[in-house]
């Protein structure tokens, strides 16, 4: 929007929300909402604490694994995707249903499967991100032109080296895209993890501070959570942006 | 080549289920029933009509959340998408709500609003709602600027533009994101049933799961996704039939 | 269209004595800080079809969306058959270069889209589209969709609606670049028997130098930075002479080439 001349920058309007909700916590309208001010208060005194850095590196661990393997398993399956079409024709139905299955109803098998510990909550992570990464992997490799395919056969490029050295960097705008909606997806799928496998990292944090009405504890951390799962999604549209100037000018 | 494509279907899942049913004869653990006990689970509470019950009770959030959504959701993506004033006020929102794991406030929900039906729609409706906005504005926004024009040189009225261009410009796209929002309240319909209380199929999935009669509780499962996924099949099928031919035309090929 | 073999089409043109549909006093328009129309005057001649001539960037698109009232201008004044214009009006009607149809709509209400808007009700705007239609050659396509039609078949769309709402200035924004060479000459022809029969002012954006000297009147050579009418040209083609053999008279070639060394500096 611009006022005055003065183009005013896009997410500045979270100030005036942020105003709002400490006009409303001071007006004590309400018990759940408290001031604003108070919450970042509570929120550099716990920053620190044993329980939150706990929460931290449990869930960026579990998050770390479950995106490292919705990656490495995600890109090469959707690599040879779109280059199989007997591989494409068998798999693409399932990728399609697990895209837009309800993963949540999942999460009780792999309880039962692999326990309730951090391996169900990676594995859950890893659900939720996988199958947008393979989907846009295998649309980034098909839309390949067929002459760069050609070009590196006539070089005799090695099936490795066709892999790695050009259906990757080809296909890299798509597949970027992908790993942004799936890593969204996988923050979504640790914290989902967390509240229904064990109650463990951020979840255990949450249910902590909601039983014992602690409001501004329970606001403090959804605010940690929330910017840093905007922070990761805005790097990775930054980086599918850098690389998309050359997805406009191949052909 | 039709069938070819359809064969492989097939083969495709019996490729599958083969494997689960291989998987669940060995066994690979105590909680891996087999495809077919599942499927004879299934069967038994289709014919008990349980399953029924079950999803009676599952749909009515998800029914009343997506329903929200869906009227609050594209009533707010026009306006953010028509005004820069309230694309610059709201779209924050909707941004950091669709990036952010809205499932971390289920704990607050259900204190404010207790473990009853509310709660649940609410999770629905935080699932869903964003996608929704978010899709209506941007169609807004990127409603060909020639076709407004257009309508402009005509005389149109503001309101006509927006009913006659704006709005069918942006059906298909509003459409997809409707799509997405259902496939999301389905993630928070049967969050908030495992969650929350168990009721509906989440109750038969829980219950199933402590005492241990696996085959009801995989074949619960199965059929809230494929109850899932043909549900949103069904609506990709209306959208592409409603709107075929649509995203092309305006470029001048 | 009527196909009839193009009249000349301004034998009885004396532009003095024309009356003025459309005029142009001193306008200036400016995006920011670019300038993209500079005190231009310009007037055109009822009854006739102008060009606009020009590198792209000169500013064409602008002023005809100017005369259109789709966009403002930041100082002069539009005269259009006398009154002092402001905004869209129903004495002028656009064609757009990238046809604009509604891609959900039919030809027929594409076509009647115009009508539409002004409350015409349907069965009479119907009968009038229909008429229109037949007359660009589309009969028989009035239940088709946009995306069913080829470029060409999509522009007679886009002039059929305009020519149905009755204006008597019609503006074109290069309504022929996206349509291929050949439907091309087909469309100027139809254009030249348009401003045969139709009585109407036609107002005609191109790049094409060729395309401009063989259908206009009048060509006003616009030229950039800062934008301006460098020179009014009437080309006096007598047509009659039959659309094969006027690329080859001498006075045709003279003046694509005199217009040509008049914009080869700018296209460097
Ligand atoms: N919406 C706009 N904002 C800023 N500059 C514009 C805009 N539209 C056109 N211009 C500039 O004004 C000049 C004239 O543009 P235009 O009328 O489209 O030229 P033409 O149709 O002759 O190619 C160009 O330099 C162009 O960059
Ligand atoms: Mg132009």
């Amino acid at each position: 929007m611009v006022i005055m001349g003065y183009k005013l920058p896009n997410m500045s309007s979270l100030l005036i929300w942020g105003l709002l909700w400490e006009i409303i916590g001071q007006t004590g309208l309400t018990f759940f909402v408290p001031p604003l001010s108070e919450v970042f208060v509570t929120l550099f005194k716990i920053i620190g604490t044993p329980a939150f850095v706990k929460a931290l590196t449990e869930t960026a661990q579990a998050f770390l694994a479950g995106v490292f393997f919705a990656i490495a398993i995600g890109i090469p399956v959707g690599i040879f995707m779109g280059r199989s079409r007997l591989l494409d024709e068998l798999l693409l139905p399932w990728v399609n249903i697990f895209v837009s299955a309800p993963l949540t109803a999942l999460v009780p098998v792999l309880m039962v499967l692999f326990g309730f510990g951090m391996k169900s909550i990676i594995i859950t992570t890893t659900l939720f991100g996988i199958w947008i990464i393979i989907l846009n992997t295998r649309a980034g490799v098909r839309q390949i032109n067929r002459s760069l395919i050609e070009m590196s056969r006539s070089f005799g490029a090695s099936q490795f080296d066709a892999f790695t050295k050009v259906y990757f960097w080809a296909a890299l705008p798509e597949i970027l895209g992908g790993v942004r909606i799936g890593v969204i997806r996988a923050v979504k799928g640790v914290i989902i993890g967390q509240l229904l496998i064990s109650i463990v990292g951020f979840g255990a944090l949450f249910e902590l501070y909601a039983s014992n009405f602690l409001m501004s504890h329970f606001w403090a951390v959804l605010i940690v959570l929330f910017a840093l799962a905007f922070s990761i999604s805005e790097f990775l549209g930054y980086l599918e942006r850098r690389v998309s100037y050359y997805a406009a000018n191949r052909s | 080549m039709q069938n070819r494509a359809l064969y492989l279907k097939v083969l495709s899942a019996l490729l599958v289920f083969g494997a689960w049913e291989i998987a669940g004869r060995i066994p690979v653990s105590y909680a891996f029933p087999t495809f077919l006990e599942s499927m004879a689970a299934l069967a038994r509470m289709t014919f008990d009509g349980s399953i029924f019950v079950a999803y009676a009770e599952t749909l009515k959030p998800l029914v009343v959340g997506v329903a929200i959504s869906t009227f609050l959701g594209i009533g707010f993506g026009l306006w953010i998408g028509l005004s820069a004033r309230f694309d610059w006020l709201f779209s924050p929102i909707f941004i950091v709500m669709q990036a952010a794991p809205l499932a971390a406030l289920i704990p607050l929900l259900v204190m404010a609003y207790g473990i009853g039906l509310t709660s649940k729609v609410f999770v629905v409706c935080i699932m869903s709602m964003p996608v929704i906005v978010l899709s209506t504005s941007s169609a807004v926004r990127n409603t060909p600027a020639s076709m407004k024009e257009m309508a402009k040189s005509f005389l149109a009225k503001d309101y006509e533009i927006l009913l006659k261009i704006i709005i069918p410009a942006a059906s298909p796209m509003i459409f997809s994101g409707l799509r997405l929002g259902v496939s999301a309240g389905f993630i928070g319909a049967i969050l908030s049933e495992l969650k929350i209380t168990p009721t509906g199929v989440g109750d038969i999935i829980s219950y199933s799961r402590s005492i241990a009669d696996y085959p009801s509780m995989y074949a619960a499962i199965f059929s809230i996704i494929v109850l899932a996924v043909l549900f949103l099949n069904l609506l990709e099928k209306t959208e592409n039939y409603l709107f075929k031919g649509n995203d092309r035309g305006y470029v001048t090929d | 269209m009527v196909m009839s073999q193009t009249e000349s089409a301004f034998a009885n043109a004396h532009p003095t004595e024309q009356d003025i549909a459309v005029s142009i006093r001193g306008v200036s328009k400016n995006y920011g800080a670019v300038e993209a129309l500079k005190d231009m005057s310009l007037d055109f001649p009822r009854g006739q079809l102008t060009s606009l001539l020009g590198p792209s960037g000169c500013g064409k698109t602008t002023l005809l969306k100017i005369i259109a009232g789709l966009l403002k201008h930041d100082s002069g004044e539009i005269i259009v058959n006398g009154k002092n214009v402001t905004g869209p009006g129903p004495n002028r009607a656009f064609v757009f270069q990238d046809f604009a149809l509604l891609p959900w709509a039919t030809v027929m209400r594409n076509v009647a889209f115009g009508l539409e808007l002004r409350g015409v009700p349907r069965s009479e705007r119907e009968d009038k589209a229909e008429k229109y239609i037949k007359g660009v050659g589309l009969a028989g396509f009035e239940n088709a969709y946009p995306h069913e039609l080829s470029g060409g078949m999509r522009q007679r769309v886009g002039l059929a609606r305009a020519l149905s709402v009755d204006a008597n200035v019609l503006l074109l924004d290069e309504p022929f670049s996206a349509v291929d060479e050949q439907t091309r000459r087909k469309f100027q022809e139809d254009l030249l028997s348009l401003v045969a029969n139709e009585k109407k002012t036609f107002i005609f954006v191109t790049h094409s130098i060729e395309e401009a000297v063989y259908c206009s009147d009048q060509i006003a050579l616009l030229l950039p930075r800062p934008s301006r009418v460098h020179e009014m040209i009437r080309p006096q083609i007598d047509r009659s002479k039959g659309v094969d053999n006027i690329p080859r008279e001498p006075e045709y070639l003279d003046i694509v080439d005199q217009i040509w060394a008049s914009l080869r500096a700018y296209v460097e």
